[in-house]
């Protein structure tokens, strides 16, 4: 290893950090009036830092030639595929954002610095080969989600949002560090490959248990059942943007976290973690389908929703198949496009004074006064509900037949069941809208940015994102396979 | 050899001394000045375990920062040390009980290790301290070589936790007026003065 191969290989990582400094100088003498045009530099950056990521994806890059640092990051097409997916939903984060915070004169310049360097924290822990890298991305997104969920200090809920989320943040980083400290003492080595070769054959008791405190820390981070209490009160309470921002693009890193841990360093331990994720998959699938029930917010609607895909996504870990791998991240792609559609358009419920609707209640009648934003939101509920004609559907299908393949076929039985109930809810936010009497509350109108972006998301889902599924399913081969190159 | 025993006797029996002081002395602010003492006790026996780093660590981390920390609190929070010891006789029991507790988690951890029956990794030498290098070379070398990527992502999230702390307390107050320097000496007789002839029974604007 040279300074210089590494230093190529984390270039993404080096633009974010270097311009979330600039930016921030450049925030510290403008001040908030220049927080739009800092925005817009924000997602340039992004950009430019997907360019930066994509051919890694494209050329299918792995193995010793993607490690860098000693081997403590892994600038593999794994990685790529996850950091395309978390730039995008921190754009689409940042695009709507200005909007929503202007009407509240609460638009601060430091918000799209944040992001920044939440996105740089995400990209450090999803090409995190090494335990030190894992915790370090893992604090540094965290730590930069604290202050984004209580961004509207002067509202009540959004403090209260941002101080759950950080105290019981913290006791997770600390149930996960307790694992990493048992992990590392049983194994003698922080690096994955290392600790997949000391529990080849045999575990200790130790192990065992680190790998157990490791997977609750990381449960909690893609709020998996029974992990997951924190996730509607965070939703409901946070603004509305960074709700959207916690539910695509962190949850897409604490996954990818997640399978490079189950499957590269505990690769060789199946017997430890896959009765673990399989009861986290069950439960998350049943609790957030039940959950959402009785929800009066869309919100929180949205946040049981996200529980029960999280819960589809691990039926794919527990399979621990490079096909399974390959099916979550195709699910996870269509979940960050169905999320950042569901929550546009949730953002786009405005009454006449411009203040956000979040009452199911609210949207009777939506149909006849707002059809394109219903028709929108009515795509987004049934492609979550994963039925057929739409791309939610394809998600659901690929995890499924990962597990068949597998022979989990009672996990798969299970899920197929739950996604019944699920439908239930989904199903009675359309019917609300397009068969209740009008409650003329939605009447305020939207920018250019929610409409191109609800549009964008809106096309992905539909019956024509069909035409990427050969693509798609390509890119998630070459990243899955990224991940098993070691077995 | 001697010398060393000295060392140790004296640095460990003021240590233990010194510990026992801060939490007899009535007084709070001499209670952290004896915690004080105990530090840089400890740091002296660190020193001659050899482990020169962690005796600085103690030095400019717990009596630099930590023990000033402490004095500020104990020195601008009003507490009341007579009513928070008022308690001692009632919970004295709860309090025997978890030393007891404690104690008897020393005596198996002990027994545990004794017995051997723990078969811990072995660690494969890539971070152990090369021959001949002191340990703060050794922990230099490693934090700005071979851990240069994730020292400096550590500092990103401290400068994260600097921009939360001021976006979420920095304010500006309208309530209370500033003494802006610049616009005091700036100012003239001619515009801070106004030669005024106000009507009778009109009053004056201000």
């Amino acid at each position: 290893m040279d300074w210089a191969t590494s230093l190529r290989l984390t270039a993404a990582e080096e633009l974010l950090s270097i311009s979330g400094l600039v930016l921030l100088l450049v925030a510290a003498w403008s001040g908030d009036k220049a927080s739009r045009a800092i925005s817009i530099a924000a997602v340039a950056v992004l950009a430019a830092a997907a360019a930066l990521t994509a051919p890694a994806l494209c050329a299918g890059a792995m193995g010793a030639g993607t490690s860098a640092f000693f081997g403590q990051v892994s600038a593999d097409s794994f990685a790529a595929f996850a950091k395309l997916l978390i730039y995008a939903a921190s754009g689409a984060t940042l695009m709507v954002a200005p909007a929503f915070f202007g009407r509240l004169g609460a638009m601060r310049a430091e918000f799209p610095i944040l992001v920044l360097f939440a996105a740089l924290g995400m990209g450090i822990m999803v090409s995190a080969t090494d335990l030190i890298a894992l915790y370090i991305g893992l604090e540094l997104n965290s730590l930069s989600a604290y202050v984004l969920a209580s961004f509207l200090r002067s509202d009540g809920r959004s403090a209260e949002a941002g101080l759950k989320y950080f105290v019981l943040g913290a006791l997770a980083s600390g149930i996960l560090l307790y694992g990493m400290s048992l992990t590392y003492g049983f194994t003698g080595t922080t690096s994955f490959e290392g600790i997949r070769a000391a529990l080849h054959g045999g575990l200790s008791m130790g192990a065992v248990f680190g790998i157990t405190f490791m997977l609750a820390g990381l449960a909690f981070k893609i709020s998996a059942v029974p992990f997951h209490m924190w996730t509607p009160d965070v939703y409901e309470g946070a603004p509305t943007p960074v709700t959207m921002f916690f539910a695509s693009a962190p949850k897409v890193a604490a996954m990818a976290l997640s399978m490079r841990v189950v499957l590269s360093a505990f690769g060789t331990a199946q017997g430890a973690w896959q009765p673990i994720v399989i009861f986290a998959a069950m439960a998350s699938i049943v609790v957030g389908a039940l959950g959402a029930i009785g929800q009066g917010n869309i919100k929180r609607l949205l946040a049981y929703s996200s529980i029960n895909n999280v819960g589809f996504i691990l039926i794919g870990l527990a399979t621990g198949t490079p096909a399974g791998a390959s099916a979550m991240l195709v699910y996870l792609a269509i979940y960050v496009a169905m999320t950042v559609g569901g929550f546009v358009a949730v953002l786009m419920l405005k009454d006449a004074n411009g203040e956000p609707v979040e009452a199911i209640a609210d949207l009777a009648g939506l149909s006849s006064e707002r059809k394109v934003l219903a028709a929108c939101l009515a795509m987004v509920m049934f492609s979550l509900a994963g039925i057929p004609p739409l791309f939610g559907f394809w998600g659901k299908f690929v995890v499924f037949q990962a597990s068949v393949d597998a022979g989990l076929v009672p996990l798969a039985a299970i899920g197929i069941a739950a996604s019944v109930i699920g439908a239930f809810y989904y199903l009675k936010v359309v019917k609300i809208m397009y068969f209740d009497e009008p409650a003329g509350k939605v009447v305020g109108k939207s920018g250019w940015e929610h409409q191109a972006l609800l549009a964008l998301s809106a096309l992905f889902i539909s019956p024509l994102g069909y035409l990427l599924t050969k693509w798609l399913g390509e890119l998630a081969d070459k990243a899955a396979a990224a991940l098993f190159h070691l077995a | 050899m001697t010398i060393q025993l000295i060392a140790f006797y004296l640095f460990a029996s003021l240590a233990v001394l010194s510990g026992a002081v801060t939490i007899l002395a009535r007084n709070p602010v001499h209670s952290v000045l004896w915690l004080i003492l105990a530090f840089f006790n400890a740091a002296g026996l660190m020193v001659l375990a050899g482990a020169e780093f962690i005796a600085m660590l103690l030095v400019i981390v717990y009596v630099g920062a930590v023990a000033v920390l402490f004095l500020f609190v104990v020195m601008m929070l009003d507490i009341d040390f007579a009513e928070l010891r008022a308690g001692f006789i009632r919970n004295a029991p709860v309090g025997a009980l978890i030393a007891v507790v404690l104690f008897g988690e020393l005596l198996i951890g002990v027994g545990a290790y004794r017995a051997g029956a723990l078969v811990l990794g072995t660690p494969d030498g890539s971070a152990a301290t090369p021959a001949g290098v002191s340990n703060i070379e050794a922990i230099g070398a490693l934090l700005y070589g071979r851990y240069l990527f994730l020292f400096e992502a550590a500092g990103v999230i401290l400068l994260v936790a600097m921009i939360g702390a001021i976006v979420l307390t920095h304010r500006q107050r309208s309530d209370t007026r500033g003494q802006n320097v610049s616009r005091q000496v700036e100012r003239r007789p001619d515009e801070a003065t106004v030669n005024m002839q106000p009507e009778v029974g009109q009053g004056v604007s201000l």
